[in-house]
């Protein structure tokens, strides 16, 4: 086996493992964590075949791995406004969680009340 | 005189990875955060100290050992500051005594 | 086995591990300290993979940025997971899904073709008209360009989302993201001293990557934590979302890049071609003025917006 096959093995993995935890976490903010495990796992994947491309006296093919920077900048800006959202559902009601069954009745009525008075 | 320098720097990058791996049994074994606070940060100053003592025989030039230095030096910044806070936010939760 | 490939081994194993540990850990706090260090180590394997560039970005934005924003949210958001995770029934499913799209990756992974494609060799090729010696920068400011330039409105487009979410009586309000941190002299002494050297270590990457490993996105996460730093420690105020200096400096660069990328129509022709003659000066102006955007970017997204008043 090679390095590039055995790196290429732990990006499958590590996709794997992230796609597990974004849909079995219960928390919003856990998701967030295990999506963005994932995209470095595919990260990893792509720059596997980066590497597989080195010519020309370069370690990799450049092409790839300046996309594969571009990705990561906007896997962070997603990151950031799924933090947000999240917070932003904290402050509203208390809690991050979507089930509404669980959410204590005054919590809700809250929401409501902050929800209708932003529209007047 | 080739092979004496990377004799050295094999020398002091294993004494330094020591002092990590020392400093990682005192994180997991001692009992409360500041022992473990003190085991790791003695550890990690040494221990990085050594590893970028042992690659400075190996740097290209002048420019490039005082970039490790200068690593050695901001990493010990680091370190201390958030030793302190991290001690400190122990303290204010009352958790430094039993 | 080479040593190599062993050490190689090791390391994947590792990160394996801090991933499985950061899904199935209890407490959101140690899941995002498992999530810090395994930015840290993909850095590493980045490295492996003779990306250092990449390494760079990981490091700072996957490891760094991404880090303070998941501690910041964790340690406002009070939320425990609850008694009842997940049921069996989901687990065992969601399990079997993954393994699956893992095995069908790995499978395309070892019969990948050989000879790999590549476009290194007309990478290559093309430096000398854009007069930079670092092809991933080449890749990003010049053959690339409109990706960067999207990618660009991408993050100033979540920057307005982000606002977006900002309380209705509270708009214009300064955001307070360390708003119960005590004033630590450690903290204000580390950012006395840190925030003057991170800042020409930050212009330094940005300036050695037109030729080096390094450039815009790394140079201005720098910029953008010594940004952090200098707030956390309280010794300077954030700017409040209606602020026309942070407006002016968070468009400076897109503005710049999308100036250039028309002016090429009456200069050389098309959209985004920069004249041979001036290329290397017109791309190393779009990378500073992108630095100081992208530092201010990053800086409002692990901010946030302000919060209500209480």
């Amino acid at each position: 086996m090679t390095a590039e096959q055995l790196y290429g093995l732990c990006g499958a993995g590590l996709v794997g493992l992230g796609l597990f935890g974004l849909i079995t976490a219960e928390l919003p903010l856990r998701r967030i964590v295990a999506f963005n495990l994932l995209g470095g796992g595919a990260f990893v994947v792509f720059g596997v075949i980066a590497r597989r491309g080195a010519a020309a006296g370069l370690g990799g093919d450049p092409v790839p791995q300046a996309l594969i920077i571009t990705g990561v900048v906007v896997g962070f800006a997603a990151t950031a406004l799924a933090v947000t959202l999240v917070r932003r559902l904290h402050e509203e009601t208390g809690t991050t969680k979507f089930d509404q069954d669980e959410l204590p009745p005054e919590t809700v009525k809250l929401s409501d009340a902050t929800l209708s008075g932003g529209n007047p | 005189m080739s092979l004496l320098r990377d004799l050295f720097t094999v020398l002091m990058v294993s004494a330094g990875g020591f002092c990590f791996l020392a400093g990682t049994a005192g994180l997991l074994r001692f009992p409360d955060a500041l022992t473990r606070l003190h085991a790791l940060t003695k550890a990690d100053n040494l221990g990085l100290g050594l590893i970028v003592l042992g690659l400075i025989a190996q740097a290209p030039g002048p420019l490039g050992a005082l970039k490790l230095v200068a690593v050695w030096l901001l990493a010990q910044l680091a370190g201390a500051t958030a030793t302190q806070v991290l001690a400190r936010a122990v303290r204010a939760e009352g958790r430094d005594s039993p | 086995m080479s040593a190599a490939l062993i050490l190689d081994a090791c390391l994947v194993l590792l990160v394996l591990a801090v991933a499985v540990w950061t899904i199935a850990a209890r407490e959101t706090f140690p899941a995002i300290a498992g999530f810090v260090s395994y930015g840290l180590l993909l850095a590493i394997v980045w490295v492996r993979l003779s990306s250092v560039d990449v390494a760079l970005t990981e490091a700072a934005i996957g490891g760094g940025a991404t880090g303070v924003l998941l501690l910041g949210a964790a340690a406002r958001l009070t939320d425990r997971a609850g008694r009842r995770p997940a049921g069996i029934g989901l687990r065992i499913m969601a399990g079997a899904l993954c393994l699956a799209i893992t095995a069908a990756l790995a499978f395309v992974i070892l019969t990948l073709p050989d000879p790999a494609p590549t476009l290194a060799p007309q990478a290559v090729a093309g430096l000398p008209a854009t007069g930079v010696g670092n092809p991933i920068t080449a890749v990003l400011v010049a053959y690339r360009g409109i990706d960067t330039l999207l990618e660009k409105i991408v993050l100033l487009l979540a920057v307005i989302g982000v606002w977006c979410l900002t309380p209705d009586d509270s708009w214009g309000a300064l955001p307070a993201p360390w708003g119960t941190a005590r004033q630590d002299d450690a903290i204000v002494l580390l950012a006395r001293l840190l925030a003057p050297v991170g800042v020409v270590v930050g212009v330094y990457i940005v300036w050695v990557g037109a030729d080096d490993p390094g450039g815009a996105f790394q140079g201005g996460t720098i910029l953008a934590a010594m940004w952090l730093l200098v707030m956390m420690a309280g010794l300077i105020a954030p700017l409040p979302a209606t602020s026309r200096r942070l407006r002016r400096v968070l468009v400076a660069g897109p503005a710049l890049f999308l100036a250039v990328a028309f002016a090429g129509f009456a200069m050389s022709g098309d959209f985004l071609s920069y004249p041979p003659a001036y290329a290397k000066w017109l791309i190393k102006l779009i990378e500073a003025a992108l630095t100081l955007s992208i530092a201010a970017m990053v800086g409002v997204l692990v901010i946030g917006p302000a919060v209500r008043k209480r």
